[in-house]
């Protein structure tokens, strides 16, 4: 009788190990899966990355070369770019200030523009406001590059060619519908009431977009804030059309005239390409965050 | 016979008010003046930068003419072979893939966190920066990849852009690597909002791995799914920057799509006209899209 059961507890101990081996087998395999998948992740994403910061360290001349990582890592070639010090680069600071003003023009006025609109529509529900936020999101169907060339010609009858505004215009008319959607959803949280209330006690309608509208949307003001700015700053299709002169152009424009050039100083345009991305980089993860809200808001409704 | 001649008498007054009142909704006087002022300056930027560009370009295309010369074009039939292989890979291959790996970055962990970080690092730098970096890396002599090769392989690369197909597919990669950061996000945020009592309930009763992405998370992601595809779809349709930068177009005008033709045709050729058509031609496929785009966001926003 004893042994039956010590035989039968035996037998299940050891069905119990076997269970565990190939729990911890399983366990062991997925995380080998994980790790494997992680490093094609990494790999994947940073080739490109890695490449461009490995011809930007290679001294001037040197870019041709067969190995795969700096052997004599320099420096010279952003050095060559801060200070202008390559007849490609004559004018680099100031296409850099041309890029600058227009994001921080596209972004103040794309912020302006959408939050009046969505006010108009959202709080002080003026009629057939919902017809202009839906034309407005027909924006987005017809892309970008089918209208630059209509556009252009519009530009050129304005008298508007080689100067900066007819950029800006063109942003803020790309990124305000994105602006006003966010605005209108993100309005959505914020109770009527407030508006009411501020009405009754005698707030015009200008004191109750400043006072308390824009001071409640804040953290939509800065998702699509910096949507905006990193729309500008990486855009290239207008810049390229409507910029011509080299004083006028941005940074991504001077950056890609020497592409198709049999001399193109590699390493040089490669530090300026990293420098260049440098910046929206930098604002991208420092407002991941509320970025995602705004992506979360535009894209997870449906 | 009095009282009806009053009723007559105020009836304009009435029916003034009326429309006035469908006009301006609740608002009064003053209040409604700001409601329109607060609209009228993006209403301007719209019907100037947006609706007149779009008539303008329909004008510029009208002619019958510039399509016969259009398909004509032996450039621009490869285009249209390009175009439509580019959104049949470029779009699904992208969504798909996004669609595998946010559910991988679903699982918990400072490591996923951390790889997330490094995972969008594609979409977060500068499009020109990377596809100029990536024109370079295919370089058939000195270029990054050839390089990997030879030295882990002794391999001798081809010439990556030298040739149609290879080059097109160069493309094809660059935009892939580029854009799936970007939905798998998108995504990401869609299986969030999924409830946790519903993935809970669906673990109890044993739907797991393959079983609970087929009959739980996928039907109820298909709708942002098929939303994600579209929107995909016309944004490829033009993109322009891939085109151009990493094949740029060649070898021998080879690898256009009808965004990089049109604006080669307009500027390069100085036919601005037989541009537009270019972009135009696309037209028969770009408007049954929105259309479905539309309705699948309305419907959606009812479930909601």
């Amino acid at each position: 009788m004893s042994t039956i059961t010590v035989g039968a507890r035996l037998e299940a101990s050891r069905a119990e190990s076997r269970a565990h081996r190939v729990a911890r087998r399983r366990r062991y395999l997925r995380g080998l899966g994980t790790a494997a998948l992680s490093a094609v992740i990494v790999v994947w994403s940073l080739a490109p990355i890695y490449n461009m910061v490995l011809i930007s360290l290679e001294p001037e001349g040197d870019v041709f070369t067969d190995h795969i990582w700096p052997r004599v890592p320099s420096v010279e070639s952003f050095w060559g770019v801060l200070t202008q010090g390559h007849w490609y680069l004559e004018h680099f600071w100031r296409q850099f200030a041309n890029s600058f003003f227009i994001g921080v023009m596209v972004t103040f006025f794309a912020l302006l523009f959408g939050s009046l609109t969505s006010f108009s529509i959202g709080r002080m529900r003026i009629r057939h406001g919902w017809l202009v936020s839906n034309a407005a999101l027909l924006t987005y169907v017809i892309p970008a590059s089918f209208l630059a060339i209509p556009f252009y010609r519009i530009m050129q009858n304005y008298g508007l060619a080689n100067n900066p505004w007819s950029v800006i215009a063109a942003l803020v008319a790309f990124a305000t519908p994105y602006a006003i959607f966010v605005f209108q959803e993100y309005g959505r949280s914020i109770p009527i009431e407030v508006d009411e209330s501020a009405r009754i006690d005698g707030a015009s309608p200008p004191q109750v977009y400043l006072r308390i509208y824009l001071p409640l949307m804040a953290p939509a003001l800065v998702a699509v804030g910096t949507y905006a700015l990193l729309l500008a700053w990486n855009e290239y299709l207008y810049q390229f059309l409507l910029l011509s002169s080299k004083s006028s152009m941005t940074v991504p424009v001077a950056l890609a005239q020497f592409l198709s050039s049999d001399q193109s100083p590699w390493n040089y345009m490669m530090a300026t390409a990293i420098i260049y991305a440098a910046p929206p980089v930098a604002i991208y993860y420092a407002f991941r965050r509320r970025m995602a809200a705004g992506l979360t808001m535009g894209g997870v409704k449906g | 016979m009095n009282g009806t001649s009053a009723v007559d008498l105020s009836r304009p007054a009435l029916r003034r008010r009326a429309l006035s009142r469908s006009l301006r909704g609740s608002l009064k006087g003053g209040e409604y003046t700001w409601a329109v002022a607060f609209v009228v300056p993006y209403v301007a930027v719209f019907i100037t930068f947006v609706a007149y560009p779009v008539v303008y370009g329909l004008w510029m295309g009208s002619d019958v003419s510039l399509y016969r010369e259009l398909f004509a074009d032996p450039i621009y039939q490869s285009s249209v072979v390009n175009t439509a292989l580019y959104l049949a890979l470029g779009v699904n291959v992208k969504m798909f893939l996004a669609l595998l790996l946010s559910g991988f970055f679903m699982r918990p962990g400072w490591w996923m966190k951390a790889l997330l970080l490094i995972f969008v690092l594609p979409w977060a730098v500068p499009q020109i920066s990377t596809f100029i970096s990536i024109h370079w890396m295919l370089n058939g002599e000195w270029g990054f990849l050839n390089n990997v090769l030879y030295t882990f392989f002794h391999v001798e690369g081809p010439s990556w852009l030298n040739e149609r197909w290879m080059a097109l597919g160069a493309v094809i990669v660059s935009h892939i690597w580029k854009w799936t950061p970007f939905w798998t996000l998108i995504l990401l945020a869609g299986r969030m909002a999924i409830p946790l009592e519903i993935r809970d309930t669906a673990r109890v009763d044993g739907a797991t791995g393959l079983r609970g992405f087929v009959h739980i998370t996928f039907p109820l992601l298909a709708n942002l799914y098929l939303i994600c595809t579209l929107l995909a779809t016309i944004f490829l349709l033009g993109d322009f920057n891939a085109v151009t930068f990493v094949s740029g177009g060649g070898p021998a005008n080879s690898t256009h799509v009808l965004a990089t033709l049109g604006i080669r045709d307009a500027f390069e050729i100085a036919n601005p006209r037989l541009g537009v058509a270019a972009v135009m031609s696309a037209l028969p496929m770009v408007i049954p899209l929105v259309i479905i785009l539309m309705r699948k966001l309305r419907t959606s926003e009812v479930q909601v």
